[in-house]
């Protein structure tokens, strides 16, 4: 195996979204396949009430010789993978900076106060401005949108994770997603997750989003 | 299996800290186990209930039902010689305390570790309680990891230590490690230990063969105070406290727990490594004398980085004075001096301001362009999610009612709370229905004192609410309470069947234990007709017959317990089910003409409600709806409809 580099040490990627999207399970997958990998991985998770609704974060950290805090320094967020258009940009506010890189899925996830008309959600056209001018890269696709058409909306996560090997940020290799993904599925579902993955890579690599 | 209870040694994984603590006790073979559930401590249980489950070790998990008793089964083991474990999150060491103290008096046999799991900062509780001072007080070792590998380790070595000195050992963990994942490296599981045998028959002082007993207190006391003395001496030793920096540093930081991780960052953050040096102590109680002496002599100025209250800053300054003599005058910055907040958790961020300003350095942090266009950008770009129940959660109804009928009733009622998802009804969530909230069980504990307050005047009906695990918890001891003196209240049991904050546990009212086996149900409704309550069951789902029992009962003297009986949204049994399609009859519904006020997508405010500004209508949005149907009931124009889900 060739040796493994990181663009940074450790190297900051935030997975976020809203409670009940499997933001957990996304961070776990990726954090399971750069540990596999050799890295030292620590994930640090919100829990508790702000998973019934409300924003959910995970702060992936990723180094080459040891843990680090589970909480990221603010500004400091080298990636930002968001289930969320809006939640992207509450992330960005906090732990962007000037040479931070954002996926994006574009489905919104209406909060209660936007649902019983209290307050009012941003444009698909000005989360793209805004997100483009707080980020250096941003990648933005429809993962809801394939993940259903794939056969399960939960299966967004999994797009979002290949869109993130697909920019080529984090030495995430397709052969150990299989491995990863084989040992706790199997035949169509496990066909799926492997869809999944692709759809979210070849998105990138065809730089169609 | 999973790697838990499989991995082999030397294995590497990416484990959350609770399953860390859970790997280190089956690495110190662990027989039997002990909680009850509680953010952030749950898992610890959960994962080693499963590996019960699997059935391939002699191993016995419970969820007790409060942490007192948890505590007193646990250490039935220790008392037979098997290594044990108590697991509960801080607010329950307070419950388990009393029990503690005369423990830690007896001493114990076999290995016995109690697990602690703080919350600074509140994230998950209505407290941000310290275990650490219990260690103190209850004159115990307390062991506290800072990473994740040294929650395994650190949870099998305090087993070892428990086996040395006789005494139970203290672990604490908070909710930023038991709910973070780290990489870990696995150790060896051993084979099945030895069987359960009390022995009783020794003379009664006898440490091994004797009654086990707190008195004769001054003799047991004295030997307590032995033991703690054994683990200070082997804590100078400990390689879980550690030292990174240069050899005469021009500032000592002195931390432990996840703030370890937290001065290691602010540290690298300001580029300070050559000026800098962190002693991360494991071992905080007692903490070892000589080993910190070593450091303090090596530098004048100390900063004290940790989470709430100044435990290890007071230590480490009582040492110093105590030493001021050979170690001279030192300059301390910690919370006294203001340097961090005694309040709330800490962050890497936090550290490093701290730390620029002891060292007189520029503030880190974001770039100010960037921070201030990206919070203008927020405001309009990231609408705020308020929390709120469920669709479908029967707590929702079960507040509708309380709340509507305490209107209705019109004597300035009200609702003392308790400690459950429930406890949002302090918010609009639950229409700002609870007006007191403090620990489990205490709702039904302070209206049993409201309810005593007629004689001075006081004329507004009292309520009290709690979940059907915290009932058995701690609730039935303030009913007692409340029936004996003649009181004059109503608890509503809001049984949703299960511990479902924390993910579902069992609890007595149900008919399986933690380890999925077939356990003995307790019927509340029975329990508290049997205590001589007034006892009524209601569906939540039925809004005008549970608001018209709970008037009914709310006019009568006396204790009264009304049972609002309905799973919980998310109970795996339930999920996905529709009872109901629910619509809205655009030509019943007058939106803004209405004169209702939006009471349902604005009060009711249930996820599954929309409100369609442009057609000046409610919505049901298919996707979200749980079909629970309760909205129809609230409609003043009967415009929300009903029908049974195919």
């Amino acid at each position: 195996m060739p040796e493994l580099t990181l663009k940074h040490d450790p190297y900051n990627l935030i997975i976020t979204g809203v409670g009940g999207q499997g933001n957990v399970m996304t961070s776990r997958a990726v954090g399971n396949m750069l540990s596999l990998l050799g890295f030292h991985v620590t994930i640090g998770e919100t829990f508790g009430a702000s998973q019934r609704g409300g924003s959910v974060m995970s702060h992936v950290r990723i180094s080459k010789d040891s843990s680090w805090s589970p909480q990221i320094p603010s500004g400091h967020a080298h990636m930002v993978v968001s289930m969320e258009p809006s939640e992207t940009i509450r992330v960005l506010k906090d732990f962007g900076n000037r040479d931070v890189k954002v996926i994006t899925n574009t489905r919104p996830f209406y909060p209660v106060g936007v649902i019983s008309g209290q307050i009012s959600y941003p444009s698909d056209d000005d989360i793209r401005t805004w997100i483009s001018e707080l980020t250096s890269k941003a990648w933005f696709l429809n993962a809801t949108e394939k993940a259903v058409a794939i056969g399960d909306p939960i299966l967004g996560n999994v797009i979002m994770a290949g869109a993130l090997a697909g920019t080529g940020e984090l030495p995430l290799d397709r052969e150990v997603f299989h491995t990863i993904m084989a040992s706790r599925f199997s035949g169509d579902i496990l066909q799926k997750n492997l869809d999944a993955y692709a759809f979210g890579v070849e998105s990138v690599l065809s730089r169609k989003i | 299996m999973s790697p838990l209870s499989s991995g082999k040694k030397g294995s590497r994984h990416l484990f959350m800290g609770n399953e860390a603590i859970a790997r280190g006790a089956l690495e110190a073979g662990v027989r039997v186990v002990a909680g009850y559930p509680g953010t952030p401590a749950s898992e610890i249980i959960e994962n080693l209930a499963k590996i019960a489950k699997e059935g391939s070790r002699k191993l016995y998990v419970e969820w007790s039902v409060n942490e007192k008793v948890a505590l007193e089964v646990a250490s039935a083991a220790s008392f037979a010689g098997l290594p044990t474990m108590a697991v509960m999150k801080q607010p329950g060491l307070n419950v388990a305390a009393d029990y503690l103290l005369h423990l830690s008096g007896s001493g114990v046999r076999g290995p016995m570790v109690l697990v602690s799991a703080d919350d600074p900062g509140a994230l998950s509780s209505v407290n941000e309680g310290e275990t650490r001072y219990y260690a103190k007080l209850m004159e115990i070792p307390l062991l506290e990891p800072g990473d994740f590998q040294e929650a395994k380790d650190m949870t099998t070595w305090a087993f070892k230590l428990s086996d040395t000195i006789k005494n139970v050992v203290l672990l604490r963990t908070v909710t930023r490690l038991s709910h973070a994942s780290g990489t870990v490296v696995l150790g060896e599981i051993p084979e099945n230990g030895s069987n359960a045998f009390f022995k009783h028959d020794g003379f009664i002082l006898d440490p091994n063969e004797g009654a086990i007993l707190s008195p004769p207190v001054e003799y047991k006391h004295t030997e307590q105070q032995r033991k703690l003395k054994i683990a200070e001496a082997l804590f100078e030793d400990s390689p879980f406290n550690t030292y990174t920096g240069p050899e005469k540093p021009e500032l000592l930081i002195i931390t432990s727990s996840i703030c370890s991780l937290y001065s290691k960052e602010a540290v690298s953050i300001l580029g300070v490594r050559d000026r800098v040096g962190i002693l991360k102590l494991g071992t905080t109680w007692p903490l070892p004398p000589k080993r910190l002496l070593k450091h303090l002599s090596s530098c004048d100025h100390i900063f004290i980085v940790e989470e709430v209250l100044p435990f290890l800053e007071d230590e480490v300054k009582i040492l110093a004075a105590e030493h001021g003599k050979t170690l001279g005058a030192k300059f301390f910055y910690g919370k006294k001096e203001g340097y961090l907040p005694m309040v709330g958790e800490m962050n890497p961020d936090k550290v490093a301001a701290a730390l620029s300003r002891i060292l007189a350095m520029p503030q880190p942090g974001m770039d100010d362009v960037y921070k201030k266009r990206a919070t203008e950008i927020s405001f309009a770009g990231s609408p705020h999610r308020e929390a709120t129940f469920c669709p479908g959660c029967p707590h929702r109804a079960s507040f509708w009612t309380l709340n509507t009928a305490l209107s209705m009733d019109n004597r300035n009622g009200f609702v003392c709370g308790d400690i459950g998802c429930y406890s949002m009804a302090v918010l609009p969530a639950g229409f700002s229905t609870l007006k007191t909230l403090h620990a489990m069980g205490s709702g039904t504990g302070v209206a049993s004192g409201f309810g005593k307050l007629g004689g001075f005047g006081m004329s507004q009906p009292v309520l009290s609410v709690c979940g059907d695990s915290t009932f058995f918890h701690s609730a039935i001891p303030p009913l007692v309470n409340a029936i004996h003196h003649h009181s004059n209240m109503t608890l509503v049991v809001l049984d949703n069947s299960g511990t479902a904050m924390t993910g579902f546990q069992p609890h007595p009212g149900l008919e399986k234990d933690a380890m999925g086996n077939v356990a003995e149900k307790i019927d509340i409704p029975e329990v508290c007709r049997a205590l001589g309550a007034e006892v009524r069951v209601c569906d939540p789902f039925d809004v005008s017959e549970s608001r018209q029992v709970l008037l009914d009962l709310m006019d009568r003297d006396g204790v009264k317990v009304l049972v609002l009986k309905q799973s919980c949204a998310l109970s795996p049994e339930k999920k996905s089910l529709k009872k109901y399609t629910m619509s809205v009859d655009q030509s019943l519904c007058a939106g803004e003409n209405c004169g209702c006020n939006r009471l349902c997508t604005r009060i009711f405010a249930c996820p599954g409600l929309i409100w369609d500004k442009e057609n000046n209508r409610s919505r049901i949005d298919e996707v979200v709806c749980a079909g629970c149907g309760v909205c129809s009931s609230i409609c003043p124009k009967g415009a929300i409809m009903k029908k049974e889900a195919v």
